[in-house]
């Protein structure tokens, strides 16, 4: 392990230096602009051939086949309630891990990845209707653009969501 | 290597040997015992106290060796069998395993009950046999001593059995062939441990021991195949005794598990630490040197997740094939003849591939009815009710993943027959009926589903006592539900008829387990009853959850899987053979049977698809007893299915069971069967949804 300190990069160093700072992958859901943990993030990939299940929320749209292992889809723009929800070939799935599950969201592209540092994060307004200020964990200023951080854990294990069985919610 | 290293592999030998000894135990008559079965739990016994010296479980070793005397008591016929006797060595066979499972967690067995057992069989063999046990003899241990350090286990290991096949005095010649210096120094100490060693003499190729053994032939060999081979080693006797058997005469009753080959690996490269580096039986090592190849190929233990590797693998495979299949079925077939005879080779082939690796995890029956006769026997005696236990269909299969999780909702509900289902002796002859009850546990193979049945001829449910029951816990009833739908009211959670609470069942959480356990194997409970004649409980659960035979359809753009298990056949309705009900329910006649009609495409939902149900195909189905029809638009195909979980990143979906991969790489969802009965209850099928012209009102008789 010795080793490795000694030959850390000054890049590394640099990084080291906001070791707080995190980064984000920012996405958009119409004119709004989104940000997830990149460590959450698993991959992207286009929204194609996806099953549709019987008597779930709208805006699950079902489940796709992800190298062998079957993944719900959830579009975030049914969700948050956007109008103009689209299909088309721009449209992209963020496959993320929440806990031990696998969960792809769909949204209206995904732009860059932002290193936000401690000062950037500002705490979350307490307000929202469709989307509670529990599922945010701030909002990122980044000069004149506002990125909603978005707590994708809470989000997508919170009971409306309706990914997760009630009874076994870990 | 450490000596630690094998303690998972005595453990595990010794636990199959504790339940060898209970059946043995259990399949005994009193009266008349078989010689072979006495010999066969004496063998059990000799190999766990072997295993458990080598390996200073000083407690285990000693209560075995205690148990292991009266045992040979009893083969020599010097100790009379009785019930109790038997009883006397099941409770210690228990003891030992407590005392084992002890040893596995890394704790010392309680010294308290160790010394209750100790006392209990002493005091067995005082009164039977009017003499001491347990006292040390002076004799040298079967269980071989590990020569370079002596430990706690070789004081024990001198308090030996009096000999049985040993020749008292006798001198034996043993010869080492082509034994190499190290290990012949080894050997010859190990020698000097058993016997007065006379002479040595000899080179590499052939050195000669001459000593008085104070023990056998074969267990000399038995000590000596932890180093050298069998067939370098010779043993003669120079001198008198005919009461010591040959060597290699013994065979072996049972095959050897593949454990041997693992305790062989260390004799290859032979170190100062191999003699202590022995699994468990010293028995085995008695089995004739060619009898030991034949046998070490015939099984191999390997981990279940190698096995379930194996399967997923397959599994994957499969799916790569359907998706071949798929995309060579637009490919004219003339020009490409060798490529679709190819395909169907590998179709075939696969198919043969997956059932050969399906079959590997299962595993027969007999591995959960074989803990009921012990269970029986014990709460019959405590209930004092004279049951007769019958198994049948033991060597039906069942994967192994559901073989375990049955063993727990099985022994609840044959609790339950004994506690409640079987009336007591008095009882059951004021209702005419033979004193003793009568515990059947079958199994057998039902098309894709296993059959399991707990059958007793006890008094049956009382439909009027669940009714009263059900009232007062707040279910709501009627007088007119039918005797199934009865029933099905004690899997009801806090349901229980029983008069009184006993230790052994009756406090109302058990049948709601059972029933939720068997759900979740992707099975159901049926339950067939007659006051006064018996209960019968059937558990219908599928082979295997990992690969299905499904029957796909299609329900406007969607595709679905109908299990094949439960579809018995499709047909397309004409208008004359429906009815309707109630105004808005719909009925089908097929052979003198009206089957409710439930549509697909209404209950999940599904857009575009064929609302005249007379143009469309109806699949006849059966879930958990119930049959319907089943609307859907068109029928695919047949194909075996790859089960996969939703519920893995997804939730349970009501009337979807899983989902699978389809040769396309797209999602199909498995249908539930039964619970999509229940789903189209809450959301019934109107007439307008599959049909919009009007159709006979009336029931003909």
């Amino acid at each position: 392990m010795t080793t490795v300190t000694q030959t850390v990069s000054p890049t590394d160093k640099a990084q080291n230096a906001d070791a707080h700072s995190r980064e984000f992958l920012v996405f958009s859901l119409g004119s709004e602009e989104y940000a997830v943990d990149i460590l959450k993030v698993q991959e992207i990939r286009g929204y194609e051939n996806v099953t549709r299940i019987a008597n779930a929320p709208d805006f699950i749209k079902g489940v796709t086949n992800l190298r062998g292992v079957i993944v719900p889809i959830v579009d975030l723009r049914i969700k948050f309630h956007l109008d103009n929800v689209e299909y088309g070939g721009q449209t992209v799935v963020i496959v993320v891990n929440v806990g031990e599950r696998i969960v792809g969201i769909v949204v209206d592209g995904v732009s860059d990845v932002m290193t936000l540092t401690p000062e950037q994060i500002k705490p979350a307004p307490e307000f929202g209707v469709t989307l509670s200020s529990d599922y945010l964990s701030g909002l990122g200023s980044l000069e004149d653009r506002m990125l909603v951080l978005v707590d994708i854990d809470k989000l997508l294990t919170s009971e409306e969501m309706a990914l997760v069985d009630t009874v076994k919610t870990k | 290597m450490d000596i630690t290293d094998f303690y998972d592999t005595f453990f595990e030998e010794a636990e199959e040997l504790l339940s060898d000894m209970e059946r043995h135990l259990l399949d005994l008559d009193v009266d008349d015992p078989d010689p072979e079965l006495l010999n066969a739990i004496f063998r059990a016994a000799h190999s766990i106290k072997g295993g458990a010296g080598t390996f200073g479980f000083v407690v285990l070793q000693e209560t075995t060796h205690i148990l292991e005397n009266l045992l040979d008591h009893t083969r020599r016929g010097e100790l009379t069998l009785r019930r109790d006797i038997v009883d006397t060595f099941l409770e210690a066979k228990d003891m030992l395993h407590e005392q084992m499972d002890a040893y596995r967690n890394g704790a010392e067995p309680d010294p308290v009950a160790f010394e209750r057992i100790c006392n209990t069989l002493k005091q067995l063999a005082l009164d039977e046999l009017g003499k001491s046990m347990g006292e040390p003899t002076g004799q040298a241990a079967a269980a071989p001593k590990p020569a370079p350090k002596p430990e706690p286990a070789a004081e024990t290991a001198s308090a030996e059995e009096t000999p049985v096949d040993a020749g008292e005095g006798d001198v034996l010649r043993v010869s080492l062939i082509e034994v190499g210096e190290k290990d012949r120094q080894l050997l010859v100490e190990e020698l000097g441990q058993l016997g007065e060693i006379l002479s040595q003499q000899g080179d590499d190729k052939r050195y000669e021991v001459e000593l008085t053994a104070s023990i056998s032939a074969e267990d000399i060999e038995a000590v000596m195949c932890f180093i050298v081979e069998p067939e370098q080693l010779a043993i003669e006797r120079v001198a008198k005794s005919a009461s010591s058997e040959a060597v290699g005469t013994q065979a072996s009753a049972q095959p050897e598990p593949a454990v041997q080959a693992v305790a062989k690996q260390p004799e290859e490269k032979p170190t100062a630490e191999t003699p202590a580096a022995k699994p468990a039986k010293p028995a085995e090592s008695k089995v004739p040197a060619a009898k030991n190849k034949a046998s070490e190929s015939s099984s191999i233990r390997v981990p279940v997740d190698k096995v379930d590797q194996i399967i997923n693998l397959v599994g994957e495979l499969i799916i790569t094939q359907a998706m071949l299949d798929q995309t060579a079925s637009e490919i004219d077939g003339v020009t490409h003849s060798s490529l679709h005879n190819g395909l169907n080779l590998l179709q075939r082939n696969a198919r043969d591939l997956q059932e050969a690796v399906m079959s590997i995890r299962m595993m027969p029956m007999d591995y959960v009815f074989s803990r009921f006769p012990r269970l029986v026997r014990d709460l019959a005696a405590k209930l004092g009710k004279d049951i007769e236990l019958i198994t049948e269909g033991k060597s039906t299969e069942l994967d192994k993943s559901l073989i375990e999780r049955i063993i727990d909702p099985l022994t609840h509900l044959v609790r339950n027959s004994l506690d409640h289902g079987i009336e007591m002796p008095d009882a059951r002859e004021a209702a005419g009926k033979p004193r003793g009850g009568k515990l059947t546990l079958s199994a057998q193979h039902q098309g894709g589903n296993i059959l399991i049945e707990v059958i007793d001829d006890g008094a049956g449910l009382s439909r009027k006592k669940i009714l009263a029951k059900a009232e007062k816990n707040g279910i709501a009833v009627s007088d007119s539900m039918s005797d199934d739908d009865v029933w099905q009211l004690i899997f009801a959670p806090g349901f229980s008829t029983a008069e009184q609470v006993s230790d052994v069942s009756g406090r109302g959480v058990g049948m709601d387990v059972v029933k939720r356990n068997i759900q979740a194997m992707g099975g159901h409970v049926e339950i067939m009853s007659r006051e006064g004649h018996g209960t019968t409980t059937r558990i219908v659960l599928p082979l295997t959850l990992a690969i299905l035979d499904g029957m796909s359809i299609k329900v406007g753009g969607e595709v679905f899987i109908l299990p094949l298990g439960a579809v018995l056949e499709s047909l397309q309705p004409s208008r004359d053979e429906l009815y309707s009900m109630a105004g808005d329910d719909l009925l089908l006649k097929v052979r003198d049977e009206y089957l409710p009609v439930i549509a697909l495409h209404h209950v999940l939902d599904v857009a575009e698809a064929r609302t005249d149900i007379t143009e469309s195909i109806v699949v006849i189905v059966q879930g958990e007893g119930r049959r319907y029809a089943l609307v859907v638009d068109d029928l695919v195909g047949q194909q075996q299915v790859v089960v996969k979980n939703l519920e893995t990143n997804y939730r349970k979906v009501p009337g979807i069971s899983a989902a699978t991969i389809l040769g396309d790489g797209s999602v199909a969802l498995i249908l539930d069967i039964a619970d999509l009965h229940r789903l189209s209850r809450r959301k019934s099928t109107p007439r307008s949804a599959v049909t919009n012209t009007p159709i006979q009102e009336v029931i003909p008789s």
